[in-house]
């Protein structure tokens, strides 16, 4: 009943319209619920990733706004909605302004496909994983339209990078979803997810080197740590969006956020078995959450009793009922998101060359023999065939290694004077 | 080093770092001319944090000009004052009080340690890193800089060594609690080490980064870490065996590449000899002397009435960033005649282009972190 | 191991993230890894941090039994040997230009710090030698300018050695320490100079009506 609610609450309000108006009513209904959910996302994303880096350098982060800080998200929109916007003198206005839009429109547009439980894919495109990688290769147009019409230094810099750096990864990526058609064939990503209803790819050979080449691939493409080269702080300042104030540049962070968003998403849709999980009851899952209510220190009484008493009435409606699956869905996409911020309170980041190095010369090699690796699965479903693939993949990543020559080869020795 | 040669048909950018800028470690500034993303050229331009430190010492008592030494490398005021100190010894022929030497020592190595950690994160930040590296070496420092102030009153503008020894003595329990810092010390370095020693991100970022040839190192006159990162053997601690530093057993680490990675990794072991000399040092200090000797006490009290005999000297010590002199000249009346700084991180930055030629961008930001500069220091 | 090095920093950073949250902490212990340093910053207006007894900021001006019983006696020293400069005194003298005393000391009418220049060295302290100046810790002292408001006068430096006494105890103990002889010293000399002047004044008995209005007029002008 909770896995299918908001299916059935959209047919019955679809249903209470007139037969012309349906299809144009959920087409709005669809577009309303992505406009509306994805700033919120943007919003509680930022949220998120300070609280986590925060918690990682032995701070509270955030938490001066609203209980545990839930409010600063708010107050930061709102600061940037009064901030002054400064377009640099010299700059191509038209170009400067348009140019967080055409990041933030491709960003949105990667939601329309995205299955985000069971039969609540906004659009199940016979093509969607072909139009994920299309749409979200816009990004790298807008970011050097911005950077370019800056007219500074800085920002150029910062869109060159940018350029040359999505450009690269989109190969690794691409190709690392390739084993995922290979073996499903289909291109549906609402296909896809119900192929891994006996095993998520991931656990596979070849699906474990997917996900992790399509994640990273991923990561470099929506420019975070160690990967942010284009924004790159301490060097380029702010990168491409140096120039970039006020609500344009939270446009930027929105368009990021979101791109973010839609790589762990479909992370977890080809690779991570989207909205399938085990069959846990849905009361164990409410027994824990209100455990952790009932403990938290700083929740006021009367979200204790509110957040404990629905918990407590869902899971009584819905007695007897797995964990629904867009909730999994969510918590997987959040655990890659906590993933990506985990990367960023870890590393530093890399240099451009070892950047491009990383991306040619290791990660594309290994996409290749993926595919290999892949074919032999679908060829020998069978037990020679997984050893197979797995030598295989152990020693192209042991010679792919060596190849590459990595610093952490070279040994240092210190002497030391009396 | 060999100049760059500039392809012909290559259009060169310049791109200005700083002032303002979130690594330049306050106001510095470097020109860079870029072709492509690799520095052809190099101008660093320095100034832009004068404060006539110099000018304004040769106005005053000699002792008024200690808490305008803990303003110079803001990091480690502790040793700024210790280098004055000894050269105001040296000029009036002083001796400092055996209690007061071993403050000195404690407070210069636990100086050391607050430098070093505060350093290393600081060039993680330049790396990129989101300030993870930074603020576990805060956290360790802050400890540290509590033990500052429950000695001299203040975190980090101590004012607190004088001629003859220091202003006050310890605190009740000071020893304790630093013996308990510092025997936590290794603890904290272990896991810095984990996060950072063997990352294969940072180990590429910084191996055979921003090489210093020794040669050029000696006769740049480099010192301090970077020196010793090159493989030099100089350690004016153990060169001058100033203070007390003969009675403790440590050992100069010394790196062989003198790349960025060497700096680093030489600084990560100073510290353990640091606490090293800090374990032992807490172990021998007692109480059978004053904390400052009773002429200290007396010019302390009086400053103006302070005249050292006519003459010149130069004190120097080992200060975290490298050989901190002071240059005095008295005319016999109460004020210096001439007072100069040798500054470390002003002489070592003078070698920052030949560093960072024919490396990118990103590299010349590491290197300019792995320097080790303060600008209060730099431009005084 | 390659890509072993990256690993183990995610795991410290991972330890230290649940290392900040109390189920964390025991899971840790229950895992038998190092529970990590935990929540290290404070919320600060609401929490403080503590200080050590010695933490020094602004000096301020030490009175002992009331306001007017300064132990400043506007010698200068202080402001001589300020390396910043940032004292300014001047002694209350009468028309003719000779010092007017209160309890047997003379006193500053203007001690103004200019705590925007002031940079809490506390050589102030160190060559006072009537221990009349000391540290304060109280560190809240923005303000909306930094002209007449940074500028605090001798009214809001005035401090008690009460006062003084409950900041930094041990300092205290040994400023009354060092004060005691002196206050001795002072207080027989007081009474002999009191006595002498008793005995000056008998010949000439209409003399101390013609002083007194004078006297009332100053502290009146002190006070405001």
């Amino acid at each position: 009943m909770i896995d299918q609610a908001f299916v059935n609450l959209n047919s019955t309000l679809l249903g209470a319209l007139p037969e012309v108006l349906r299809p144009w009513a959920a087409g709005l209904v669809k577009i309303g619920v992505i406009a509306g959910l994805a700033p919120l996302i943007m919003m509680y994303l930022t949220w998120f990733e300070r609280k986590v880096i925060a918690r990682m350098q032995n701070r509270l982060g955030p938490d001066r706004v609203g209980i545990y800080g839930l409010k600063q998200p708010l107050a930061d929109g709102l600061k940037m909605l009064m901030k002054e916007d400064i377009v640099p003198e010299g700059a191509d206005k038209l170009m400067h302004t348009l140019a967080p839009l055409v990041a933030l429109i491709p960003a949105l547009l990667l939601f329309l496909v995205l299955p985000f439980g069971r039969n609540m894919a906004p659009l199940d495109l016979n093509i969607g994983v072909l139009y994920t990688l299309a749409v979200g290769s816009i990004g790298s147009y807008a970011v050097f339209m911005g950077g370019w019409a800056s007219r500074s230094k800085f920002p150029v810099m910062g869109a060159m990078r940018t350029v040359a750096q999505i450009v690269s990864y989109e190969i690794p990526g691409a190709l690392a979803v390739i084993t995922v058609i290979m073996v499903t064939g289909t291109m549906s990503l609402v296909s896809i997810v119900e192929a891994q209803s006996q095993w998520w790819f991931v656990l596979t050979p070849w699906g474990f080197i997917g996900a992790i080449i399509f994640f990273l691939s991923g990561v470099a493409e929506v420019n975070r740590t160690p990967f942010d080269m284009p924004e790159a702080e301490s060097e380029l300042v702010g990168g491409f969006h140096t120039e970039y104030s006020g609500m344009k540049f939270a446009l930027w962070y929105m368009a990021e956020f979101l791109e973010s968003f839609a790589v762990c998403a479909l992370t977890v849709t080809l690779f991570l078995g989207g909205w399938q999980g085990p069959a846990i009851p849905f009361w164990v899952l409410a027994a824990v959450l209100v455990i952790i209510m009932a403990m938290a220190k700083r929740l006021p009484i009367v979200a204790k009793v509110m957040g404990i008493g629905a918990l407590v009435a869902l899971s009584v409606v819905s007695f007897g009922e797995a964990i629904p699956s867009w909730l999994w869905f969510f918590t997987k996409t959040y655990s890659l998101m906590f993933v990506m911020v985990w990367f960023r309170g870890t590393f530093p980041r890399l240099r451009v060359d070892q950047l491009m190095g990383f991306a040619w010369k290791f990660l594309l090699p290994l996409t290749l023999v993926n595919i290999v690796i892949a074919g032999i699965w679908v060829a020998m479903p069978s037990v020679v065939g997984v050893l197979l693939d797995v030598v295989i993949a152990l020693v192209s990543l042991v010679v792919l290694v060596k190849l590459n020559q990595p610093a952490s080869l070279e040994k240092r020795t210190y002497t030391f004077a009396e | 080093m060999s100049r760059i040669t500039i392809p012909e048909e290559s259009e060169l950018l310049e791109l200005n770092l700083g002032p303002q800028h979130p690594s330049t470690h306050g106001v510095f500034r470097m020109i860079a001319t870029l072709d492509g993303e690799t520095i052809v050229k190099l101008k660093p331009v320095l100034g832009y944090m004068h404060r006539n430190h110099e000018k304004i010492a040769e106005e005053m008592s000699y002792i008024a000009s200690f808490p305008y030494t803990d303003r110079l490398d803001y990091l480690c005021s502790m040793s700024n004052n210790l280098g004055l100190a000894i050269a105001i010894e040296q000029l009036a022929g002083l001796e400092a009080s055996e209690r007061g030497e071993y403050i000195r020592v404690i407070m210069a190595e636990l100086t050391r340690l607050v430098n070093h950690t505060a350093v290393t994160g600081f060039l993680l930040n330049d790396m990129g890193a989101f300030g993870t590296p930074l603020l576990y070496a805060f956290r360790e420092r802050e400890k540290i800089l509590d033990l500052f102030e429950a000695a001299s009153g203040s975190r980090m503008m101590c004012n607190y060594i004088r001629p003859g020894g220091v202003r006050a003595d310890l605190p009740e329990g000071w020893l304790d609690q630093a013996k308990a810092i510092v025997k936590a010390f290794p603890k904290f370095l272990d896991e810095f080490e984990g996060l950072l020693s063997e990352n294969e991100i940072i180990r590429q970022r910084t191996l055979n980064v921003g090489v210093l040839p020794q040669e050029l190192a000696i006769n740049a006159s480099i010192t301090g870490p970077m020196l010793r990162a090159t493989g030099v053997d100089y350690d004016i601690r153990k060169v001058d065996n100033y203070s007390i530093y003969d009675r403790f057993k440590y050992r100069v680490p010394m790196g062989q590449v003198g790349d960025v990675y060497d700096r680093y990794y030489v600084r990560i072991l100073e510290m353990r000899e640091s606490v090293s000399i800090l374990q032992q040092a807490l172990d021998d200090i007692n109480d059978a002397s004053p904390y400052i000797s009773p002429k200290g006490k007396a010019i302390a009290k009086a400053p103006r009435t302070f005249k050292p005999p006519k003459g010149e000297t130069y004190g120097r010590i080992e200060s975290p960033k490298g050989e901190l002199g002071y240059h005095l000249v008295s005319d016999g009346s109460n004020k210096p005649y001439k007072y100069h700084v040798r500054a470390p991180s002003f002489i070592n930055l003078t070698i920052l282009e030949d560093m960072c030629l024919g490396h990118k961008v990103a590299d010349a930001i590491v290197i300019l972190g792995s320097v080790d500069i303060v600008l209060g220091e730099v431009d005084r | 191991m390659t890509g072993f090095g990256v690993l183990r920093g995610m795991g410290i950073t991972l330890r230290q993230f649940i290392g900040t949250y109390r189920f964390g902490k025991w899971f840790l212990k229950l895992i038998g890894l190092d529970e990590g340093s935990g929540i290290t910053t404070v919320a600060y207006p609401e929490v403080k941090q503590k200080h050590a007894e010695n933490f020094r900021y602004f000096p301020f001006l030490v009175y002992d039994e009331s306001p007017e019983d300064m132990r400043c006696v506007a010698c200068k020293i202080c402001e001589q040997e300020c390396p910043p400069q940032c004292i300014h005194i001047t002694m209350e003298k009468d028309e003719k230009g000779a010092p007017t005393k209160k309890f047997g000391r003379t006193y500053p009418a203007q001690f103004d710090i200019d705590v925007s220049i002031c940079m809490s060295c506390r050589i102030c302290v160190d060559v006072c030698p009537f221990d009349a100046i000391e540290m304060d810790n109280d560190y809240e002292v923005a303000d909306y300018g930094r002209g007449p408001e940074m500028n605090f006068n001798r009214d809001k430096l005035l401090k008690s050695a009460e006062y003084f006494g409950k900041i930094k105890p041990t300092e205290h103990a040994e400023v009354e320490a060092r004060l005691e002889p002196k206050r001795a010293k002072a207080k027989a000399a007081a009474a002999a100079a009191a006595a002498k002047a008793a005995e000056a004044a008998k010949p000439a008995e209409d003399k101390p009506a013609d002083e007194d209005p004078s006297d009332a007029g100053s502290d009146k002008g002190d006070a405001s």
